[in-house]
């Protein structure tokens, strides 16, 4: 990548990218993604290199066009109706990619969302689990991580709310057989499941990140393969779209320089 | 033929200490919002209540009057996690059963269609199963014989609905882009309840938006209030969006006794006309 291509661009615009890279090969389902990166980097995906994807505004609109983070859709935006009665449909169809946060992940992709503690006197209640159980044995699930830090990487969460590998493997290839975490994409690096035995390997490290600041920022041992990429910058008209599609930089707040 | 027209604390006479709850609408979106100040207002107890949970889970948790809740998430939407439930489910005050939201919907369905269970996936592998005991599998008789969680049936004794206008004889119409799945609360239920923005004429009901947004037909509901900005202060849209101050306000209170107990005072101890008011003002 030479100079020009890469000035200007944050940590939070490589994430950005990292995000949409999850979505590229897609095709024609429906994108969920919770957060702001998520829904920044989805929205990118789609208006670059994955126009086929289907998204909502967040509520029961489709829309055909991207619009920049926080801005309302007007009509001639939508294409499709998609109240949360055809959410779930589509869940349980299977055609549907989704990005959800976690407050812990453990090396085998197990997440949590629901609270710190035991669930029957939580010290602290979170979202609960919301829709991860059903996603993640319904359909393709990614996380988006912002904090990568040992209390988030962990080495077991206190409440799987999201299915993770040892989770599935133990339910059988034939029931399992829609489930699959994509990717993991946190402020420092990109990390996936292709191993043997499915435990979270480093596929690339954010340019400037070192490997042993990962290493000791994850509370579980990584799959660590010779060679790590570096997560690819954007081009400047992807970074272009990126400013377009984030105004305020509200993307850029989420992620520490 | 039958006029269903009634007062809400009329409707929440039907509720009697003990009884489980349904109530429509999602989180901060649509909620019957007159039939839970009514239900505050009768003091009702030891409540179970079965909801895409949003303020109206949050009220009976403050007010001490839920004794279990059902859910599939309690959320304000603007603010995430609904604090008077939080404040609950951390202290212990309430007893809690949660359920990945498809499931929520699974069980809805099997109340409505009078069925022991349906089948999903939702929850198998997840914590959801070791945190609910009384979630049982079932087996495919097929040549499959996959194994898939058996969502029991959610049925309720009295559900509650707001809708943006109905008539007297029980139709009601939501007007917004999401009906939600309070046709099924109904379903769900022994007997239910459907306030509304207006009440109508038929012949108005049917020139008031496309026959889709005709949700509600009369077998559903035995009572029908109309209760102007009676979803406040969740949304009720096109009629009027949520009043993210007052919600701000609301939630603040879960801060501690003294402030809840003032925002009661000032606001759950008057009859619904006198809250109207006093949120005008």
């Amino acid at each position: 990548m030479s100079d020009s291509a890469t000035a200007g661009a944050t940590r939070a615009d490589v994430c950005t990218l990292a995000v949409a890279e999850c979505f590229r090969h897609d095709g024609e389902i429906l994108v969920s993604a919770m957060g702001t990166t998520p829904s920044l980097g989805a929205r990118l995906a789609k208006a670059s290199f994955a126009p086929e994807l289907l998204m909502t505004d967040g509520f029961n609109l489709l829309l055909r066009r991207t619009l920049p983070l926080g801005v309302e859709p007007s009509e001639e935006d939508i294409e499709g109706w998609m109240p949360f009665g055809a959410v779930f449909e589509t869940l349980w169809w299977g055609r549907r990619h989704v990005m959800m946060g976690a407050s812990q992940i453990d090396q085998y992709g197990n997440q949590n969302i629901a609270c710190i503690g035991d669930w029957k006197r939580p010290k602290a209640q979170l979202l609960g689990v919301r829709g991860a159980p059903g996603n993640t044995i319904n359909h393709v699930t990614s996380y988006w991580v912002p904090n990568h830090s040992p209390r988030t990487l962990v080495a077991k969460v206190d409440m799987v709310s999201g299915v993770g590998y040892d989770r599935a493997r133990a339910l059988g290839a034939e029931t399992a057989r829609f489930h699959e975490i994509r990717r993991v994409v946190t402020n420092l690096g990109v990390f996936d499941f292709q191993t043997p035995d499915r435990r979270m390997r480093l596929v690339s490290l954010h340019p400037g990140v070192e490997r042993q600041e990962v290493i000791d920022n994850t509370g579980f041992d990584l799959v660590i393969p010779g060679d790590v990429h570096t997560t690819a910058t954007p081009t400047p008209e992807l970074l272009g779209l990126m400013r377009e599609l984030d105004p305020d930089g509200h993307a850029q707040k989420e992620v520490e320089a | 033929m039958n006029d269903k027209r009634m007062t809400v604390d009329q409707a929440v006479a039907e509720v009697e200490d003990g009884m489980t709850i349904g109530i429509g609408g999602w989180g901060s979106r649509r909620k019957p919002m007159a039939f839970v100040r009514a239900l505050v207002r009768k003091g009702v107890r030891d409540l179970t209540v079965v909801s895409y949970g949003g303020p109206d889970i949050g009220i009976l948790c403050a007010t001490g009057q839920l004794k279990k809740a059902v859910y599939g998430f309690v959320s304000l939407d603007s603010i995430p996690l609904e604090p008077h439930f939080r404040k609950a489910r951390q202290n212990g005050t309430v007893e809690a059963v949660e359920l990945d939201e498809g499931m929520f919907l699974l069980g809805l369905r099997a109340a409505a269609q009078r069925l022991p269970f349906l089948p999903t996936r939702a929850g198998l592998g997840s914590d959801i199963m070791k945190i609910n005991p009384q979630l049982k599998t079932v087996k495919s008789p097929y040549d499959d014989g996959e194994e898939l969680v058996a969502v029991p049936a959610l049925n309720v004794d009295v559900a509650f609905i707001h809708m943006n206008r109905a008539d007297a004889l029980g139709n009601g119409q939501s007007l917004g882009r999401d009906p939600y799945f309070d046709h099924l609360f109904c379903m769900a239920a022994k007997k239910a309840f459907m306030s509304c923005e207006r009440i109508v004429s038929t012949e108005e009901l049917i020139q008031g938006g496309p026959l889709q947004s005709l949700q509600i037909n009369r077998m559903m509901v035995q009572g029908v209030c109309e209760t102007p900005n009676g979803a406040h202060f969740t949304e009720c849209p096109p009629d009027y969006g949520r009043d993210e101050s007052f919600q701000r306000q609301y939630a603040a209170t879960a801060k501690d006794d003294a402030t809840w107990q003032a925002f009661h005072e000032r606001y759950l101890r008057l009859s619904e006309a006198d809250y109207q008011k006093a949120v005008a003002s």
